[in-house]
């Protein structure tokens, strides 16, 4: 073991978060990342509002939506001030939870066994795999027939894209444990049941978490399709409404809003992920050796 | 001295349990129809506490042989008995995998989610006989023993391969197994590591005296270690020649200047090259 290491590994905590966060602020990361996003809106507000470039001229200048944003008499009714601005984004959100929440309690389990039990793969997967391919606004109609009320076909939908990602993941995950593990564990002695808790799951984590941040991402794209269609609330509806009615500087601000709390919700899962798979983190920290 | 060290082990060998006869054994692969003969009739008779080394060319079925002593997979034919007692045979023709064999595995198996201290204390706490507390104390004292006190919360990624095969060795020796399988453990290591590892490992076999199967395709390692080699012929597996090693234990990485080393690695060499000649020939034609 290096120094280098030495001391990483006796660092713990606040005072690690801490370490980390200086040595990002001196690496050119940060100010590569402002220059980026700099970049992209001075396009945005050259493009439109100083040379009213062809097909540009009807979009919502940076201005505009700056001023909308942050103005707590907004002209169109959405802004960081308005009680349903917040409202909107709450909704969005408790739709994502019982999704996300759904999906991985059902998805999870049936990847594992999906991956564990050759018959029961037999059994399932065909079926799964003639699903999986189906957009989610190809499911639209028949959730609006199944389910009663605006909010149950939107979770239904958001759940449906998380839930084929996360099995799918899983199952790959149990897969993908390598054979030696599971005869170590029956020459230690290990029955059926703790080889599936010792070994087939901790072994399939890391693709469950890759499944879960590819549920998480799946999950906005298909919550804000289903918004559009029968919604009454949420991000997804704000937009669509905001173009029907022609309040152009409102959809930029859902668009917006979502990127942040998309941003937001993959970085938490991210964060459970390391927190679960600390030996991981730490193997990689060191590097192969 | 030495003449007083042999007859000690001698006298040692034959009280200590793990005695592995396999008698007659023959596995057949049978992909897609074309069967393919992996072991031919091989008989091998290793009595209890004896390092058996089984040396022969890579892909030569020698690890065909240690699954099914092992119970990973079954024989077509013949019989595998341990301390008398049918491991495999007829109406059985593959053994249930149990602690008294346990397999240290070409590229490791220790479990990287669980801290080396988790993995050593695993069969035991599987098994469940025990209180965590006499497991976990005991596998703190056997880890101290091997020289890997300090490394018991780290993950097995954050040491270094060698500690992580003796790490390996250790969690196999909690359960008090009568054989110790090893599937060319030290494939994977350089040459330096692996003669710490050698060392390392007699030491830890004159501490706990069980029998040891041990695969590889390296002369020297196998002429350092071993009782015996048990030259393989090149598929389908069969012995080929024996070799007694009369080199006395203890021993250390002097013995490899020896005279007598050196003589033995003559006597060994001409046959094993013609057989990885062989396996070379017929890896050809196939191709």
């Amino acid at each position: 073991m290096n120094n280098a290491s030495l001391q990483a590994s006796e660092m713990t905590g606040m005072a690690l978060t801490m370490y980390r966060i200086s040595t990002w602020f001196k690496s050119p990361k940060p100010y590569l990342m402002l220059f980026g996003v700099g970049f992209l809106l001075t396009i945005w507000y050259l493009f439109v509002e100083v040379w009213q470039l062809p097909r540009f001229e009807d979009m919502p200048g940076l201005t505009e939506v700056v001023t909308e944003y942050f103005s707590p008499d907004p002209i169109y009714g959405l802004s960081v001030y308005t009680p349903e601005y917040y409202q909107h984004i709450g909704i969005s959100l408790r739709r994502i939870a019982y999704a996300f929440f759904l999906a991985t309690v059902l998805g999870v389990p049936l990847g594992l066994f999906l991956g564990w039990s050759k018959k029961f793969h037999e059994f399932i997967f065909p079926l799964f795999e003639v699903l999986r391919p189906i957009p989610i606004l190809a499911w639209v109609p028949l959730a609006i027939i199944m389910f009663s009320g605006s909010e149950t076909p939107v979770i239904f939908l958001t759940f449906l894209a998380s839930f084929f990602a996360t099995t799918l993941n899983t199952m790959l995950g149990v897969q993908s444990i390598d054979e030696s593990y599971t005869r170590a564990a029956r020459c230690l002695g290990a029955n059926g049941w703790q080889t599936f808790r010792h070994v087939i799951v901790p072994g399939a984590m890391p693709y469950i978490f890759t499944g879960l941040q590819i549920s998480i991402g799946v999950a906005w794209f298909s919550l804000v399709a289903g918004e559009m269609v029968s919604g009454q609330f949420g991000l997804g509806y704000v937009i669509n409404t905001a173009y029907t009615m022609v309040t152009y500087p409102t959809i930029v601000i859902g668009m917006i809003t979502l990127g942040v709390t998309g941003f937001i919700t993959s970085t938490m899962v991210r964060m459970a992920g390391d927190f679960m798979m600390q030996w991981r983190v730490r193997e990689l920290a060191l590097g192969d050796n | 001295m030495s003449a007083t060290m042999n007859a000690d082990t001698n006298s040692q060998k034959s009280v200590i349990k793990g005695a592995i006869r396999i008698e007659d054994v023959v596995k057949v692969y049978d992909p897609d129809g074309a069967a393919v003969m992996a072991v031919d009739h091989c008989s091998i008779d290793i009595p209890g506490g004896e390092i058996c080394m089984i040396v022969g060319p890579s892909g030569c079925g020698k690890t065909t042989l240690l699954n099914a002593i092992a119970g990973f997979h079954g024989i077509t034919s013949g019989e595998i008995y341990l301390d008398n007692e049918l491991l495999c045979g007829p109406g059985k023709m593959q053994a249930e995998p149990g602690s008294d064999r346990i397999v240290v595995f070409q590229n490791g198996a220790l479990f990287p989610w669980k801290s080396n201290l988790e993995n050593v204390v695993f069969g035991p706490m599987m098994e469940g006989k025990l209180s965590k507390e006499v497991i976990y104390d005991k596998a703190i004292k056997m880890m101290a023993d091997a020289g890997l006190g300090g490394t018991e919360h780290s993950f097995p990624g954050e040491v270094s391969s060698g500690l992580r095969r003796r790490v390996e060795i250790v969690r196999a020796l909690m359960l008090e197994p009568k054989v110790l399988l090893f599937d060319e453990p030290y494939r994977a290591l350089d040459s330096l590591t692996k003669s710490v590892m050698h060392e390392a490992l007699l030491d830890i076999y004159y501490k706990n005296k069980v029998t040891i199967f041990f695969i590889t395709h390296d002369l020297e390692e196998a002429i350092f270690l071993g009782h015996r080699l048990i030259i393989m012929s090149s598929r389908p597996c069969k012995p080929k020649k024996i070799v007694e090693v009369d080199i006395p234990h203890p021993r250390d990485y002097s013995v490899l200047t020896s005279p007598r080393f050196r003589e033995l690695m003559e006597e060994a060499k001409g046959v094993v090259n013609e057989e990885a000649k062989k396996a070379f020939e017929a890896g050809e034609k196939e191709g």
